[in-house]
Formats: structure tokens, C-alpha cells, sequence
């Protein structure tokens, strides 16, 4: 640069220090989940040795041919299936509500909906606990899809939310200009604009569910689902190879469909941006 | 025809309105607020010691309980970890965020936006897992101590009273850097969306006004950066205080609030007294939003 | 004959709620309007923003409701049918193209609807497109087209259902100075061609002076004057009318008695008004004042003089530079004139 605009705050670049602070910060949120990798193929089989004595693939098909990680594993999935069900319907209808009309206590609904989420999840795990021996309900699998789907609303309802409001005000009104009624209006234009919010919301409260332990401690009883599996093998490491490639499996199944909905949300945005 | 009950719906938005918010209101007045609601009142139960059956019995005995030394106690070392957990956070989030906001191009931003809200999204028990990796007497810390040939200070460390024990995996220090860990991504995207708001101008205005950059640092950027720092801790102080998993698989036998709620609820199967234990992190973190309001945090938001 | 209006409001108001300090209240944005537009006429809402103008064009369409009243198309009430059971279309002031149909997809959606067979609705499409001579841009996507094309999509995608009525909101308001112009030509070629009644809606009363049949001046929720281009140009009846459509003297009180002999309000237009030396004697056919030119603005196709009248009030004088250059015309600075303008010209105001 021929010359330079004298006195810029803080200078124009990061000082080394600050770069090494970044840098690190980001070393130090990455480098574990790392090492979750590299141990699902040690063949340490009754500690955490580093580095690893050797490296082998036999715990794979072990671990999935292991019949309590498939039942946590198959339990989780319905479990998340179901309570992503519940959740895209009962967030897509709020958003609805909010964006089209105008009612008392309307900015008291997002503050409701996020309020499980944002609660320490002890607090949402006791309160059902609570309501369950109170009422002697039952554990069974709807007591957790029940858990699961409260705070799975709000991923929804926050992403269909704000498509509702990038999206053009008047393309619904135009649709009915054209002659197309609510039903068709809905089908043709709403659905097929809100679709990949609607998918990212999907994708986050699967996993947002996929993961849960806490609530879910509260409202399971003595069902397993594959978080409460690993939680257990942790406390009483019985099998700590398998653990160990079951936690990689979780990483991946949980990591690649949330890059996913960072890749359809983000690319929204920049063609909507792009087109402005 | 669809045609005429369309025309029905759309003369009476009112009844449109209604349609689609009952289904999540319901939702959520019977199972959210209606759960809140029992728990409210399964802590002014109490549990027979004699049958171990709660007694659906108006009392305050379970509150008073809260106050035994051992739970006074509880309260105690668990908001002091949530404070010393967010500090850190606040500590190692900064650089990262003041980084991101100011000098990254946006496709570097982009970047790391995604690495720091990927382990958000990404399994909590096996991020904790990973700890249990890395903190065991086996694994890469210890490791890593001998081959720079520190271990002498780690195990000096390790014989201190209250942070240390028999490995670091069976410490405070253990679940202090599992939970910094853990809740750091919470800590570095509102600092750094509060950074991010900080117009160019303003700074440029500063050094113009003859501050140093240092100058400029600590009496424009902290300030404004604040409402972030205190949006960030929101999320480490209250996630810390309801937290079991960690301080189940990292302390010793020392008792956390979650861990407690847990063990009442669980093997004690005394639900009154964890649901009245529950309320300690609700009214700590209202007190904590209070003051938070007091400092003018929100404010900029 | 009912035929013969293609609009009809009638005593139509609507209210919305408004709410401030914690008050409800109510404003009025359309208020107790009676109107008529005929079969054929390309007749323009001109006001300022908040005027009542939008809110009366999407109570035609049916996206509003009116609060009382009633709005006539082709004599049958539909105040209360909604926009799917009336025979009009929109063009929409943000074009509201579906941005997930291609440009031939969003011209055939109204037929599409309707449940017209693929291949009819395909020729359909490529009429229209001529129409708006976008033929050949079917397969693309909106957000890959101008402003302007995205402007002539709408419009064929309103036309294609051949409506009784086509209203417009703003539809020119983001395009730039040469492609409004441009578009402004346009659009009354297309209103000729298709022979369907156009409801324009603008604050520009440049645009409505140009393109309409008719125009209803709008202000606070009521209408000032309905009337042609040149009605309204040449004889505004209220204050108001003649501030905003194009530049106006307004004379009144002792100036007004001055002149005219009466202090009703008038207006005169500062084209009309003619430039003497003060030699000869007033034409008796004419109202005149006398004065002196304060400044003289040469502003290229013609001047602008600014005059102080003797004995109080100023005047704007436009005279265009037919014989004249700006050395000419700088001399007039600091000269007495005489001003006179035709007794016709000059619209006496109500209110």
C-alpha cells in the first residue's frame, strides 16, 4: 500500500497474541472431538491409553453388531422421528400464527416456546418428573417423545419463523389474486417456500433430540436411548471399546446432517441476497 | 368445496388465528407450564422417611430442608463453578470473538462461525466423553506432562486441597475444564455479534479524538462488547448450575445441584425435595437477570 | 346504464385499530368515499403516502375489507367476496413473483389454477410474453431478471386471466427515470390493445398526468377532486389539489382583493402567466399586477422569474425560451413588470 490511513485503531491487522488467542480457542473446541476418532480404533481395550498402543478396525463391526447399542440406537431414532414430527407442526403453526396476525400476548409466544430450551434442562426434566408422579402416568416411549418434542417447538418455529419474514409480503395475497383459494395457496406457494426451513428445522430438532440426556434421564424410566447408553457405559465402563465407536458413530450421524442444514439455510439467503 | 371453506376462513381470520395457535398453546399450557406448575407444588410436599412415600400434605419443611448446611453447601460450590466456569469462558471466548468480528474476511468468518457452532450442535455426551479421554491417568494430558517433562507439577497440582484429587479426571479441575469446554461456543457468538455491532466509525472516531489503540480498546470496545459478555454468560452461569452429567462422571463424591436433584429424585425417590432444590438455580439466575438489568445489559440489546 | 361502470364504491370507509400509549384508537383510512369508474378508462389514485389510495385499491382487489359501505364490480357487491371470487387482478408494487416458479410458470399460475391443459396454457403463456416482449424468457427464474422485466412478468401474469379489472400499485415506483418514462408508454399501449379497465395507483402526479383517462386526487383518507388530466391541471378545485398537481401561485386575502377585486382563493398556474414591460395599459380581458423581478432562474428549455408585487405577495412566472437566451433573460433582474394572465385561468378554491 502506497500510503496509509495514519492511526487505525488497533491497527490494521491482528497482533500475533490475538491471532494465537483465536487460534487456540479454536484448537481447543476441535482437538477433542479428534481424539474420539482416533480412539474408536485403539486396541486398548481397558483403558484410555495415549498414544494407543496399536490400531485396529475390529471394533466396528463389533459395535454395531452389539445388540444394546442397536436397541438404544433403534429407540433414539423413533424417538427423534417422532418428536421432529410433533415438533414441525406444532413450530410451523406458531410461526403461522405470529407472522400472519396481530393478537394480545403475541411476543409472550417466542419467549414461551424458548423458555425449555433455554431453562437448564433440569429444570424441564424435574418439572415432567414431577408431573409424571403426580399423576402416576407411566414411563413409557410417549413419556420421552413427549419430553423431546417441547423443546424440539422452538428450532422449528424460530426457522420457519424468520423464512415467513424474508419471504415477500405480498406473494400470498397474489396467489389469491390469481384465483387460488387458502388450500391452494398454502400447497402451491407457502409449502414450497418454507420447505428448506422446514427441512433445517427438521435436521436441528432430530439432532437437538438425538442428543438429549437430561430431560430425558427424567422421562424415560429404565429405557435407554443411545445418549443414556453411552452416559451409563461411562459411569460403569463394561465395554469401553464399543463405547468408543459408538461415540463416533453419534459424531457423524449427528454432525453431517447439521452441516447440511447450515448449507440449505445458509444458501437461501445468499440467492435471496444475491437477488435483491 | 375447499372453495367455500376457504371463503369461510378467510371472512373470520379470528377463527384462522385460533386454528393455529391451539394446537401449540394447548401443547404447551398442559405440558410445559402445566409440569412447572406441578413441580411448584410437589415441593411444598414432603417425603415419609418412615414409608418412603410422599405426602401430598401442604408443608415448608421441604424448603426448610434447602437450608441444612450440606445443601447450603451444594448451593455454594455449584454457583461458585458456574462463576469460575464463566469467567474462563469469558476469557478464552474474547480473543476468538474480537478476531472473528474485526479482522476475519468474511469467508474466514464464515468458516469460523461454523467451527464454533458445530460443536454446539454436535452430541453434549460425547463431547463430554472425549474429556474422559483426555483427562484420564493414561491418556494425553499426563502423557503430554511427561514428554515435557512437567509431570512433577501436575501431580503437585493434583495434591492441592479442594481443586485436586487421585487424576485430574476425578477433580473440580476436571469438571471446571469440562464445563469450559462444553458452554464455550454459548460465550463466543454473543460477544462476537456484539463486537460485530460496533460500527467501524466509532473507533475511527476514537483514535481521531487522539486515544491509543489500547485506549480505544478499554474504554469504547469493553464497554459496548458488555451486553455480549453478560448475553454469553446468561448461558454458561445457568447451563453450569443445572448440570448433572458432568459432575456425576468427573467429581469425587462432592454433590452439585444437578447431581443432587438427581440422586433425590432417583434412588432417594424424593421428589419433593428435588423439585424444591430445582428452584435454587431458578431464583439464583432471576437474581443473576436482575442484576445483570442493574448493569445496564440490557440496554444495548 | 350499470354496464357502463366498471367500479362503483359506495360510502365506503375502513378503520384500522391503532394503538399508542397504550390508547386504541382508531384512523381512518379511508373515509366515506363515493366513486365511480367506467368500463375501458385508465383512471389513476393520485395522492401522498397514507392517503387512502392503497387501502381503496386492495379493497377492490379483496385483500381489505371495507368497515361500511359498499364496492361495486360491474354492479354485484363484492365487499365481502374474497380476492379469489373477483374478476380482477393485481400487479403488486414488489412484483410478488414466486421466486420458486420460472418466469413461464408464474405467467401460467392463474391458469394453472383454473386447471387449463398444459398445452393451451403454454400458448397462453407465450402470448402474453409477447405482449410484454419477454417472449423467449419462460424458463427463467425471477431473481435472474431486471427490474424492469421482473415489472413486465407481473404484468403478464396479471393479464393472462383477461380480468374486468387490472389495478396497479405503484408498479413503475422502482424503476429508474428512463424506464418509467419508457414503461409509463407502455402501459397505456397495453391498456389500449387489451381494452381492460387499469385502476393505477401513484404519488407521482407526473406519471398520472400522463398516462390517465381520469384521476382521483386523494388526501386524508377522502377524495379531493375526480376529474381528466386536464380538469384537474387547468381547474383545481381545493387547495390542495392545486399544491400537488404541479407547481400553482396560490393568491388570497388582500393580494386576491388586489387583483380580482374579491378575496376568494385562486390559483394560477406560472406557465399561464404572462411578462410585460410596463409600458401599454392592462388588457381589460385580463387580471394583472404589477411588480418586480427578484431573480430570474434560466433553467435551459425555459426561465423561471420570481416577482414581488407591489404592495405585498410574489409570484412564479414561466416563460419558455423560444426567442430568448439566458443573456437575454438575466437583464429582467431588478426590471418592473406587469403581469397578466387570462381571467379563465385562474381557479377560484373552496375550502
Amino acid at each position: 500500500m502506497p500510503s496509509k490511513i495514519p492511526a487505525q485503531p488497533s491497527g490494521e491487522r491482528a497482533s500475533w497474541g490475538l491471532k494465537l488467542g483465536a487460534f487456540g480457542a479454536i484448537l481447543f473446541l476441535h482437538i477433542p472431538m479428534w481424539l474420539i476418532f482416533l480412539y474408536a480404533f485403539t486396541t486398548d481395550e481397558s483403558a484410555y491409553t495415549f498414544p494407543p498402543p496399536g490400531l485396529t478396525l475390529k471394533w466396528i463391526p463389533q459395535a454395531i453388531a452389539n445388540t444394546a447399542m442397536q436397541d438404544a440406537l433403534f429407540l433414539t431414532i423413533r424417538v427423534a422421528a417422532l418428536a421432529t414430527a410433533a415438533a414441525l407442526v406444532l413450530g410451523t403453526l406458531a410461526a403461522a400464527a405470529v407472522y400472519r396476525h396481530d393478537f394480545f400476548g403475541k411476543e409472550a409466544i417466542s419467549f414461551m416456546l424458548i423458555l425449555p430450551l433455554a431453562l437448564p434442562g433440569i429444570v424441564t426434566g424435574i418439572a415432567m418428573r414431577s408431573a409424571i408422579s403426580l399423576m402416576h402416568i407411566p414411563f413409557t416411549f410417549w413419556t420421552i417423545v413427549i419430553g423431546h418434542a417441547t423443546f424440539c417447538v422452538v428450532v422449528v418455529y424460530n426457522n420457519v419463523l424468520a423464512r415467513f419474514r424474508r419471504s415477500s409480503n405480498s406473494m400470498i395475497e397474489a396467489s389469491m389474486d390469481l384465483g387460488a383459494n387458502s388450500f391452494q395457496t398454502f400447497w402451491n406457494i407457502v409449502l414450497p417456500n418454507i420447505g428448506t426451513a422446514l427441512l433445517a428445522g427438521a435436521i436441528l430438532a432430530f439432532s437437538l433430540s438425538f442428543d438429549e440426556v437430561i430431560v430425558t434421564t427424567f422421562t424415560a424410566g429404565n429405557q435407554q436411548t443411545l445418549p443414556i447408553w453411552i452416559f451409563s457405559q461411562m459411569l460403569k465402563p463394561r465395554n469401553r471399546p464399543i463405547t468408543n465407536v459408538t461415540a463416533m458413530l453419534v459424531v457423524l450421524i449427528t454432525a453431517l446432517p447439521i452441516l447440511f442444514a447450515q448449507r440449505i439455510t445458509a444458501g437461501h439467503s445468499d440467492s435471496e441476497g444475491g437477488s435483491k | 368445496m375447499l372453495n367455500r371453506l376457504s371463503t369461510y376462513f378467510y371472512l373470520r381470520p379470528r377463527v384462522v388465528l385460533a386454528l393455529l395457535l391451539l394446537p401449540p398453546l394447548l401443547w404447551f399450557l398442559v405440558v410445559y407450564i402445566g409440569s412447572l406448575i406441578t413441580m411448584l407444588i410437589n415441593s411444598f410436599f414432603y417425603l415419609d422417611g418412615f414409608t418412603g412415600k410422599v405426602i401430598h400434605e401442604f408443608t415448608l419443611a421441604t424448603y426448610a430442608k434447602l437450608l441444612d448446611p450440606t445443601n447450603l453447601q451444594i448451593f455454594r460450590r455449584t454457583t461458585l463453578m458456574a462463576a469460575c466456569v464463566t469467567v474462563a469462558c469469558v476469557v478464552i471466548a474474547f480473543p476468538l470473538a474480537y478476531f472473528m468480528a474485526r479482522f476475519a474476511s468474511p469467508r474466514m468468518r464464515t468458516l469460523l462461525y461454523l467451527a464454533v457452532t458445530l460443536p454446539l450442535w454436535s452430541s453434549y455426551v460425547v463431547r463430554v466423553y472425549s474429556w474422559k479421554l483426555i483427562l484420564a491417568q493414561e491418556g494425553i494430558i499426563s502423557w503430554f506432562s511427561r514428554l515435557i517433562h512437567i509431570d512433577w507439577l501436575l501431580d503437585l497440582y493434583l495434591k492441592l486441597p479442594g481443586i485436586g484429587g487421585p487424576s485430574l479426571s476425578v477433580s473440580a479441575t476436571g469438571i471446571f475444564l469440562v464445563f469450559v469446554y462444553i458452554w464455550l461456543p454459548y460465550m463466543i457468538i454473543p460477544i462476537q455479534t456484539a463486537l460485530e455491532r460496533v460500527p467501524k466509525s466509532l473507533l475511527e472516531a476514537s483514535s481521531d479524538l487522539g486515544a491509543s489503540p489500547s485506549q480505544t480498546f478499554r474504554t469504547v470496545l469493553l464497554p459496548l462488547a458488555f451486553p455480549g459478555v453478560i448475553a454469553g454468560s446468561i448461558f454458561t452461569f445457568s447451563l453450569t448450575l443445572g448440570d448433572f452429567i458432568v459432575p456425576q462422571l468427573f467429581g469425587n463424591s462432592s454433590y452439585y445441584i444437578g447431581k443432587a436433584v438427581l440422586v433425590y429424585q432417583g434412588t432417594a425417590g424424593n421428589i419433593p425435595l428435588a423439585a424444591a432444590f430445582t428452584m435454587g438455580p431458578i431464583v439464583i439466575m432471576v437474581v443473576y437477570l436482575l442484576i445483570a438489568r442493574r448493569l445496564g445489559a440490557f440496554d444495548a440489546l | 346504464m350499470s354496464d357502463d361502470k366498471a367500479i362503483e364504491f359506495r360510502n365506503v370507509s375502513r378503520t384500522f385499530p391503532v394503538k399508542q400509549d397504550n390508547l386504541i384508537g382508531e384512523v381512518k383510512a379511508v373515509d366515506n368515499v363515493s366513486l365511480e369508474i367506467h368500463n375501458g378508462e385508465f383512471f389513476s389514485l393520485l395522492g401522498p403516502s397514507g392517503s387512502g389510495k392503497t387501502t381503496s385499491l386492495r379493497m377492490i382487489a379483496g385483500f381489505d375489507r371495507p368497515t361500511s359501505g359498499q364496492i361495486l364490480l360491474y354492479g354485484q357487491d363484492v365487499s365481502n367476496l374474497p380476492p379469489y371470487e373477483r374478476d380482477v387482478n393485481t400487479v403488486f408494487q414488489d412484483y410478488a413473483l414466486f421466486p420458486h416458479m420460472t418466469v413461464g410458470e408464474n405467467v401460467g399460475y392463474g391458469l394453472m389454477i383454473k386447471k387449463i391443459a398444459r398445452s393451451e396454457r403454454e400458448k397462453r403463456v407465450d402470448e402474453m410474453l409477447d405482449l410484454v416482449q419477454l417472449l423467449g424468457f419462460s424458463g427463467r427464474k425471477p431473481a435472474q431478471l431486471s427490474g424492469g422485466q421482473r415489472q413486465r412478468v407481473a404484468l403478464a401474469r396479471a393479464l393472462i386471466n383477461h380480468p374486468k379489472v387490472l389495478l396497479l400499485d405503484e408498479p413503475l415506483g422502482a424503476l429508474d427515470l428512463k424506464l418509467r418514462q419508457q414503461m409509463q408508454i407502455e402501459l397505456k399501449a397495453i391498456q389500449k390493445r387489451v381494452g381492460i379497465t387499469f385502476i393505477f395507483v401513484t404519488h407521482d402526479q407526473e406519471e398520472a398526468l400522463t398516462m390517465s383517462d381520469r384521476i382521483a386526487v386523494f388526501n386524508q383518507g377522502r377524495i379531493e377532486q375526480i376529474g381528466s388530466p386536464a380538469e384537474i391541471y387547468e381547474h383545481p378545485l381545493t387547495q390542495f389539489v392545486a399544491g400537488f398537481v404541479g407547481v400553482s401561485n396560490l393568491i388570497s386575502g388582500d393580494t386576491a382583493r388586489r387583483i380580482t377585486g374579491s378575496d376568494v382563493q385562486f390559483s394560477i398556474r406560472p406557465e399561464k402567466i404572462h411578462l410585460d414591460a410596463m409600458d401599454g395599459r392592462p388588457d381589460p380581458e385580463t387580471f394583472s399586477a404589477e411588480g418586480k423581478v427578484r431573480d430570474v432562474i434560466y433553467l435551459g428549455l425555459y426561465t423561471r422569474y420570481l416577482v414581488d408585487l407591489n404592495g405585498g405577495g410574489d409570484l412564479v412566472v414561466v416563460e419558455q425560451n423560444l426567442k430568448t437566451t439566458s443573456m437575454d433573460v438575466m437583464k429582467a433582474k431588478g426590471q418592473n413588470v406587469r403581469l397578466s394572465w387570462k381571467k379563465e385561468h385562474a381557479s377560484y378554491l373552496g375550502g
